[in-house]
């Protein structure tokens, strides 16, 4: 049983918990994920690591609650316990600071997982400027926690109740193009639209792929994508992979093999 | 009196109705029945039957002991050699093991050794104790399938202090989250291991070693020696057109969803979808769990397509399945899934034909060409085998792996290229059987408890 040290509730879809689990906190990286089960017969699901402290032996998790798991998670208050709580699991992020400039874009819940990385790349001394999108301003999460570590940083919300009417696209189009690498975080089809902006241009552009996973070992198959004509499981060889080699008309395909379920889950388009 | 060449038969459920339940379909015998069984053996003075058991247990000498209705006593016998009879008597291939060599097998059936061997397992219910004295060595085991257990079973009834790591939320490995529930209840599994955990095993699950802390941090940590059981979890990938489309399951996806994730139960929160016509490739005891857990879970009609002609499957299951109502496709091979809104609705076959030239003893297979013909499916669950996983391997600098990233470990003591850690089950051997995993992890723990043993003092 793993015990919730603190709980904040970012907005009324996210909330954000630490949770004490120290086999995790041990030697988790940025880009790294966690599988939890809520309870005896709940489902596991995959939630980015979005801080950790290996000192006090917590990993922070931010979530956006769209079906029964996350729901049933967000009831939970400040030292209840949940019941598994597996990882780190996956790749950590390949943060090479050879890339002086990095661009960082995070939709919806997805700013959550980008915030790791670019903490990291700041701290490698690497210029960092972010794009956040989210439907408003209060549900763009961290902000100042962003503030703190990108040199600049923009907003795009679909009713312009913060930055710009529109969406993180839109910005990128308008800024200079001249990044060493962009990393993409955020719904498949935000992914999609950035690495075809990207591509033109020949930016290096990472992105984070959220299939439904198991067990997060490589053992079911069941978060198979296709990356540069190989199938590749998301779990053990991602999640992170060169968004110009994702098949994203696959993975949004696969995504909905439970359609009458909520699974697209990054919620922001 | 009954005609000894025959064996005492087996109650089962009827199969008109246990194929839309997952009850478990052998009842077992009743104490009259399986006393009645034992004395059919001949009680032979050099058993054949226990050269063709992969852990030797004394069958001869626990069969007397039903002769004469001492239960326990039975028991205690087959426990000496085997850490976990009531799964091994429901799942050996006992008729290419000990009963294939059974001396009755000449001229008539075979005793029924894991029939008896379950019944006893079934009948005991004493806890034991662990009265081993402690000698403070500790070990760390990596996975909790049959090669981890029963390594960790060995080493604490000799005394060391023993720690098992496992990855998913619960124990067991392959007999969790593979083996169904109508074949293996998970209750008789829970079982096993209370009993390992009554020796003073302790096991630590959510903990995946190569992720969560590698083999270095466990010999850091104080662990005087490690062994790795993290079986034959990956997947072989087909490579085939269309494989990657909705509805098409690997069969351990399948398979997880319904034991580990309870998907059966019909207030589950973890379903699985599959549709009325589902086609299971491949022939192994892995294809045939999943055609008859999709039978069980309302599939009309069920298809095992496999490229060879003699199904490797575990023969009882095999009839069973030709019971509840599956169909079998022998010599035919996938060569292209073919979807329709991202959903596959046909395999396109081929059909194959064996070599004739056997050299090697072992025949071969060749696609006839035109043979290819459309099959029309809604679901297809992809049982084609499995390799080794490599999370460890990939962070443990120094770990020898052959083949398809199998871990290569000594024949004799088990010891990987690593001093003091040693490997077993199906992660050196790829996918095999539960008894060679556990074969695998006794001689691995008799190795490790020679090295302690031979150890000069250190200060
Ligand atoms: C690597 C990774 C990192 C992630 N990080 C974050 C994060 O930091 N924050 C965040 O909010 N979300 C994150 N997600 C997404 C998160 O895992 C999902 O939002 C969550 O699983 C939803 O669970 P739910 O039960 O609340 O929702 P639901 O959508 O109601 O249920 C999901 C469950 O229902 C079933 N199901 C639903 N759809 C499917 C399907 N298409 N195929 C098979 N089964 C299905 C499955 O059992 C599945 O687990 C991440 C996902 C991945 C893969
Ligand atoms: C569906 C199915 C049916 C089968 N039917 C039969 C049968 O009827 N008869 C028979 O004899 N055999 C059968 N087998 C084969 C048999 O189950 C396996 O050969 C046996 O379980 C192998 O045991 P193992 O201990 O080596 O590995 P496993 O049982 O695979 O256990 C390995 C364990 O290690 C854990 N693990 C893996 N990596 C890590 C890590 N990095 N850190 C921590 N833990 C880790 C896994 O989660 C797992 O729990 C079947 C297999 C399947 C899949
Ligand atoms: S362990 Fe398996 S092979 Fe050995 S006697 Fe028991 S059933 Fe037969
Ligand atoms: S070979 Fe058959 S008859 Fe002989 S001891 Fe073994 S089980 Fe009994
Ligand atoms: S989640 Fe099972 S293989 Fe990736």
């Amino acid at each position: 049983m793993y015990r919730i040290i603190k709980k904040v509730i970012l907005n009324n879809d996210v909330t954000m918990m630490e949770i004490h689990a120290p086999f995790v906190s041990r030697r988790c990286e940025p880009g790294q994920f966690i599988i939890l089960r809520v309870d005896e017969n709940g489902e596991r699901i995959p939630l980015t690591i979005t801080d950790y402290n290996r000192e006090k032996e917590t990993v922070t998790i931010i979530f956006q609650k769209v079906g029964l798991t996350t729901k049933k998670l967000g009831l939970k208050s400040e030292n209840d316990y949940i019941q598994d709580f597996a990882g780190p699991l996956g790749n950590p992020a390949p943060i090479n600071i050879k890339n002086k400039r990095v661009l960082g874009i995070g939709g919806g819940v997805g700013i959550a997982p980008l915030y790791p990385q670019i903490k990291k790349l700041k701290e490698a001394g690497c210029i960092t400027d972010v794009i956040l999108g989210g439907k408003t301003g209060e549900h763009i999460i961290l902000k100042n926690n962003f503030s703190e570590i990108s040199d600049n940083i923009y907003f795009a919300t679909d009713d312009g109740s913060l930055g710009e009417k529109g969406f993180v696209t839109d910005i990128l189009k308008k800024t200079e193009l001249s990044y060493d690498l962009v990393i993409a975080i955020g719904p498949l089809i935000m992914m999609k639209s950035v690495t075809d902006i990207t591509k033109k241009y020949n930016i290096k552009t990472n992105v984070s792929l959220n299939p439904i996973m198991i067990d997060g070992t490589g053992m079911c198959g069941g978060c198979r994508v296709t990356v540069g004509g190989k199938t590749k499981f998301a779990c053990v060889d991602g999640p992170d992979f060169d968004g110009f080699e994702v098949d994203f008309k696959e993975c949004m395909e696969r995504q909905t093999v439970y359609d009458e379920k909520h699974i697209c889950f990054m919620g922001a388009k | 009196m009954n005609d000894l060449r025959k064996k005492v038969q087996i109650k089962e459920l009827i199969s008109a109705e246990r194929n839309k339940n997952f009850e478990e379909v052998v009842i077992g015998y009743s104490e009259e029945e399986a006393v009645s069984e034992s004395q059919r053996c001949l009680n032979c003075k050099n058993p054949m039957c226990v050269k063709g058991c992969p852990v030797n247990v004394p069958i001869p000498d626990f069969i007397e002991k039903i002769k004469e209705r001492k239960f326990n006593e039975a028991y205690k016998i087959i426990k000496t050699e085997n850490f976990l009879p009531a799964v091994c008597g429901r799942v050996c291939p006992q008729e290419k093991q000990c009963e294939g060599n059974c001396i009755r097998n000449k001229t008539g059936d075979s005793v029924s050794i894991g029939k008896l061997e379950r019944f006893v397992s079934d009948y005991y219910s004493v806890n034991e104790e662990n009265t081993a004295e402690k000698n403070n060595k500790k070990i760390a085991v990596i996975g909790s399938g049959p090669a981890g257990i029963t390594c960790a079973g060995e080493l604490a009834v000799k005394g060391y202090e023993v720690t098992v790591f496992e990855a998913l939320h619960i124990p067991g490995g392959v007999l969790s989250y593979g083996i169904p529930e109508f074949r293996l209840p998970k209750k008789i599994v829970e079982n096993e291991i209370d009993k390992i955990k009554n020796l003073g095993v302790k096991i630590i699950t959510n903990v995946i070693i190569g992720k969560s802390m590698t083999i270095d941090d466990l010999l850091y940590d104080g662990y005087d020696s490690v062994f790795i059981g993290s079986g034959a979890g990956l997947p072989r990938i087909m490579g085939i057109p269309g494989e990657n489309l909705k509805e098409i399951y690997y069969a351990n996806e399948f398979l997880t969803r319904v034991n580990l994730m309870k998907a059966y139960k019909k207030d589950s929160e973890t379903p699985i979808k599959i549709g009325k016509t589902v086609t299971v490739i491949g022939g192994g005891n892995v294809a045939v769990d999943s055609a008859r857990t999709a039978k069980r879970l309302g599939a009309e009609k069920v298809f095992i397509v496999y490229r060879r002609e003699e199904i490797p499957a575990r023969e009882e299951e095999i009839i069973h399945a030709r019971e509840e109502g599956i169909e079998f496709i022998l010599l035919t091979s996938p060569v292209k899934f073919i979807g329709e809104n991202g959903f596959v609705k046909a395999v396109e076959m081929v059909k194959t034909k064996l070599l004739e030239s056997e050299k090697s003893g072992k025949k071969d297979f060749c696609e006839i060409e035109g043979s290819n013909y459309l099959f029309e499916t809604d679901t297809v669950i992809i049982a084609a085998g499995q390799t080794s996983n490599p999370i460890i391997s990939s962070v443990t600098p120094g770990l020898k792996i052959y083949g398809n990233g199998k871990i290569f470990a000594d024949s004799e003591t088990n010891q990987t290229s690593i001093k003091k850690v040693y490997a077993g089950g199906d992660a050196v051997t790829g996918a095999a059987t539960v008894i060679s995993a556990m074969e695998a992890g006794k001689k691995a723990a008799l190795a490790i408890d020679k090295y302690f043993k031979n150890e000069p003092e250190t200060v």
